[in-house]
């Protein structure tokens, strides 16, 4: 009886690890979609890679905001797919160490994103944005952005916004105003 | 009742049968110099929490229990402590920039804070792994610390 219990679980895991592969796969193409977008956009004067990153972590911000775990999970497989696509080729040498090492820790930052529950996805966004805010201070962007500060959320946690009225990321619809602009990045 | 006894033999053959596939152990004799116990300054009763609760799929050493080699225990055995390690590997602690240090640290912190880590099905069999209130406090004080201080 005991053995007829294990075989039974061992087919469950079986069917299990095959619905994961096939997710997998799926989120696979999503990826191959991402890369044709930026294709489109690479002939602009500033780093178009970073500024398709910077694109999909605001999407991400916008989902957190509105308290959108699904969309949040979505923004940050892409995300993962952009932060891969960068290219640090235009970099110097030092740069490229500093950029290679935020991207790779962005990179676990919106893989968990991807695979959490909200207050999870807001533990992430957190360093995340950290990280973010240091690649745009090597790479610059096109647009003007606004550093967000909300000194309850965690001892204190910021965020980057295009738009200079505060609408918060980490605590959405329960204090949406909570915070103010501290720096603009031009 | 026929069928019943088919079945019943085709999964006890499934069930020898995935007794032949090999596994990978988790085990190493050795202790790298980047251990996070050896570049950083941890008190004794952390570093002995540690390699309890934690090292067993945080580390390249893991001790097994005694049914690890019965599938497909030993696989789910397998896939977490590679997850783990993939995760974090405090014996490859050094070799991460400041930047991934922070971000494991605040990690950890939030792990135990949440009651996430040690994970359930650990806890299950390895009961002294569980953090009481007062070493989930200690801990948290120290990672704390050594997050401040990078």
């Amino acid at each position: 009886m005991k053995n007829l219990k294990m075989s039974i679980a061992a087919m469950l895991l079986l069917a299990v690890s095959f619905t994961n592969a096939q997710e997998k796969e799926k989120m696979n193409h999503d990826h191959g979609d991402m890369k044709m977008d930026h294709s489109k956009m690479m002939n602009k004067n500033s780093d178009a890679k970073a500024e398709a990153i910077l694109s999909d972590y605001f999407n991400l911000k916008d989902a957190l905001v509105a308290d959108d775990t699904k969309k949040a999970a979505q923004a940050g497989t892409k995300l993962v797919a952009t932060l891969k696509a960068f290219d640090m080729g235009s970099y110097t040498k030092e740069q490229q160490k500093e950029l290679a090492d935020i991207i790779e820790d962005a990179t676990e930052h919106a893989e968990h994103i991807s695979e959490s529950e909200i207050d999870h996805q807001r533990e992430h966004f957190k360093t995340l944005s950290k990280d973010i805010t240091d690649m745009v201070a090597i790479t610059g962007t096109k647009s003007t952005l606004y550093e967000q500060f909300c000194p309850m959320y965690d001892k204190g946690s910021a965020w980057l916004s295009t738009s200079k009225e505060v609408k918060n990321p980490y605590y959405g619809s329960r204090m949406l105003k909570c915070g103010k602009v501290q720096k603009t990045i031009q | 009742m026929k069928i019943v006894k088919i079945i019943a033999i085709v999964l006890l053959v499934a069930f020898v049968g995935i007794q032949f596939i090999p596994t990978t152990r988790n085990q190493s004799d050795t202790v790298p110099s980047t251990d996070f116990m050896l570049v950083n300054n941890v008190p004794e009763t952390i570093q002995k929490k540690l390699q309890v609760s934690c090292y067993d799929c945080h580390s390249n050493n893991t001790q097994y229990p005694w049914y690890n080699k019965i599938q497909p225990v030993a696989w789910f055995l397998e896939d977490h402590i590679k997850e783990g390690k993939a995760e974090l590997n405090f014996n490859e602690w050094d070799s991460l920039s400041s930047r991934r240090k922070a971000s494991k640290l605040r990690s950890i912190i939030k792990q135990i804070e949440n009651g996430e880590m040690p994970l359930d099905s650990y806890t299950l069999i390895h009961s002294e792994a569980t953090f009481t209130e007062a070493e989930a406090e200690e801990l948290i004080n120290f990672i704390t610390q050594l997050k401040d201080s990078l």
